[in-house]
């Protein structure tokens, strides 16, 4: 249960194509999550899936089946909002229970369910509270267990965590993570934010402007981006980009090296002027202005004292350099 | 910071507020009080404010020489009814505008306004003829159905109000959660926009209660509600004003009774997600 097909799935605003034509394989228990910047279609391309946006092309399979023309109750798909979308006048038992009740299911049953996904969620003691009772991270638990006793095929995650704090952030993603590996049922998980698309997927989908910029596990993408795009939007800081000369001389139009691969040595290569330091305590990025290079970010060590205005070194690790092509694709 | 004001401002504006008020509701106080007056001083020259024999009669008499709790009843039926009605129908019709809005659904929220704009007198003969062709003249059910009719765009327009307040996200769960068109209007949509569908309620059942027009136009005597009980009493007797106020104040004492009970309802409702 759970395997999710897109065959050629077109999507139109109008005349302005949103989702120009997708091809993608989700399989059984696979965290996938769609990634890339605002307006790049991956909300659309969700919503297409649930249901609550009609295809202007193509075929959505869901366990074989074609489910283009079926509506969001049919397709056996959870959904979980970015701002929740709780019931505001029913309580939080009510709010759980409502798709079972939707579903005609005998009450006692209902009733076991919602006990079973309130205990998962450490919600038992707030299931009489109504949702504006609630903080935030309590709301967004209400929502995942309103989607858990439906027992669906796949889960359906638009930016969840986007309306919570750093902190909650992180303890959320950890949660929903351990979620997917107890109840080992597909999710679909859309951000903009690549630390979470790193750190919770199985399999990332980078999108930009509507199309598959690549598809594969997040350290793939992190070592072999297939594209200047991914390059630059997986890994934080950014990977350094640099065109012309320096490019050159490695046969490409431009070539990309993370921070983490270029290192302080005395004698190295590139000699350049610090720009700006920050230390966070177990590393420090340094912003570099290189002659004839431009400006790269080096990932040094914590105990680094280099600061404002001091000459340094750098030796890029020239087994770790991507080189790009004129239409920016990697070159072998 | 909060802005200041001094106490003497205060005192003013505060003095100022109720001459206003007083300034609207004194034809109302004027009335109340006339209906208390014998016939000589109602009419007394120059006008008396408090007479000085303060007397029931008038309602005695306007209770014994009319069937006041049948206009009364009539009332009843005909406000609410054509408020229920109306809010059967506009319901989806609000909801099919706030949610699945086509390209010209602004254009016909002000056509079904613009309707309110004409005068009622120019529809005058063909309601005239269709009410008597449909054996509709002079029954409670073609009352219900005129007034319904009447108030339809307003409940609509204040309908589609609150429905456009309802963040959307909460309806696509619904749907994702199974639920029908109907349970999704029935359980989601209903409850959350109730406090704007009371006060919808509540303002047509007052404008309806209050409808002069049709109502004595399209009745006689078996449908003719407390508007047409009023209009009695100032054709024949025009001159007895004190009789006339009586009539008037228990024809519109329901109606400012409900309204006084009501009244933070229907301000909260008006005002709904004006203000956040």
């Amino acid at each position: 249960m759970g395997k999710i097909t897109l065959k050629q799935v077109r999507k139109s605003f109008g005349d302005v194509a949103v989702i120009p034509g997708i091809d993608l394989d989700i399989d059984e228990g696979e965290f996938v999550v769609f990634v890339g910047p605002s307006g790049c279609g991956k909300s659309t391309l969700l919503r297409l899936i649930a249901g609550l946006e009609d295809t202007t092309g193509g075929v959505i399979e869901i366990d074989g089946k074609d489910a283009t023309q079926l509506p969001p109750a049919k397709r056996g798909l959870a959904m979980v909002f970015q701002s929740y979308a709780l019931y505001p006048h029913m309580s939080v038992r009510k709010n759980i229970a409502f798709p079972l009740k939707m579903a005609g299911l005998p009450v006692a049953e209902q009733e076991k369910r919602v006990a079973n996904a309130a205990r998962i969620l450490n919600l038992t003691s707030y299931l009489d509270r109504r949702p504006g009772q609630l903080s935030g991270g309590q709301r967004q638990r209400v929502a995942i267990g309103r989607a858990i006793v439906r027992e669906p095929a796949a889960f359906l995650f638009d930016e969840p965590l986007s309306n919570l704090d750093a902190a909650l952030r992180v303890s959320m993603r950890q949660e929903i993570t351990e979620l997917h590996q107890t109840l080992k049922t597909t999710m679909i998980y859309v951000t903009h934010d690549q630390v979470e698309a790193m750190t919770m997927a199985d399999k990332i989908v980078v999108l930009n402007a509507g199309r598959i910029e690549q598809v594969g596990s997040p350290l793939e993408l992190y070592h072999h981006p297939a594209n200047l795009f991914v390059a630059g939007f997986i890994g934080s800081p950014k990977m350094n980009l640099i065109d012309g000369a320096e490019a050159a001389k490695h046969g490409a139009v431009t070539i990309g090296i993370r921070p983490e691969h270029i290192t302080v040595q005395d004698g190295g290569p590139w000699q350049g002027v610090v720009g700006l330091s920050e230390h966070l305590g177990s590393d420090t990025f340094l912003r570099v202005q290189v002659d004839g290079v431009g400006m790269l970010t080096v990932r040094a060590g914590g105990e680094i004292t280099l600061r404002h205005g001091d000459a340094v070194a750098l030796a890029p690790q020239l087994d770790k350099l991507h080189r790009f092509g004129t239409d920016g694709k990697a070159l072998a | 910071m909060a802005r200041t004001y001094s106490t003497r401002r205060k005192i003013l504006t505060t003095a100022a507020a109720w001459g206003v008020a007083l300034l609207i509701f004194f034809p109302v106080l004027w009335m109340i009080l006339t209906s208390f007056k014998t016939e000589a001083s109602a009419v007394a020259s120059p006008p008396q404010l408090f007479s000085a024999d303060w007397t029931f009669e008038n309602y005695a008499e306007v209770w014994s020489r009319s069937d006041y709790p049948r206009f009364f009843w009539n009332s009843v039926v005909i406000s609410i009814g054509s408020t229920l009605l109306g809010l059967a129908i506009a319901i989806p019709a609000a909801w099919s505008m706030a949610f699945v809005p086509g390209k010209r659904t602004k254009d016909l929220l002000m056509w079904m306004l613009s309707t309110k704009m004409m005068p009622a007198v120019g529809v005058l003969i063909p309601m005239y003829l269709l009410f008597q062709r449909l054996g509709l003249f002079d029954t409670k059910i073609g009352l219900v159905l005129a007034l319904m009719l009447m108030n339809l765009p307003i409940i609509v327009w204040m309908l589609y109000t609150y429905f456009k307040e309802i963040p959307g996200e909460i309806l696509e769960a619904a749907r994702m959660d199974g639920a029908s068109l109907w349970n999704e209007i029935v359980h989601v949509l209903t409850p959350m926009a109730l406090p704007g569908i009371a006060s919808t309620l509540l303002l047509n059942v007052i404008l309806a209660w209050n409808e002069a027009f049709w109502t004595i136009t399209l009745t006689t005597t078996k449908a003719a509600p407390l508007s047409a009980f009023i209009a009695s009493f100032s054709a024949p007797q025009g001159l007895f004003y004190a009789k006339l106020s009586a009539a008037s104040t228990m024809a519109i004492a329901p109606i400012l009774i409900l309204g006084w009970f009501s009244q933070k309802q229907l301000v909260r409702g008006l005002t709904f997600g004006a203000v956040k």
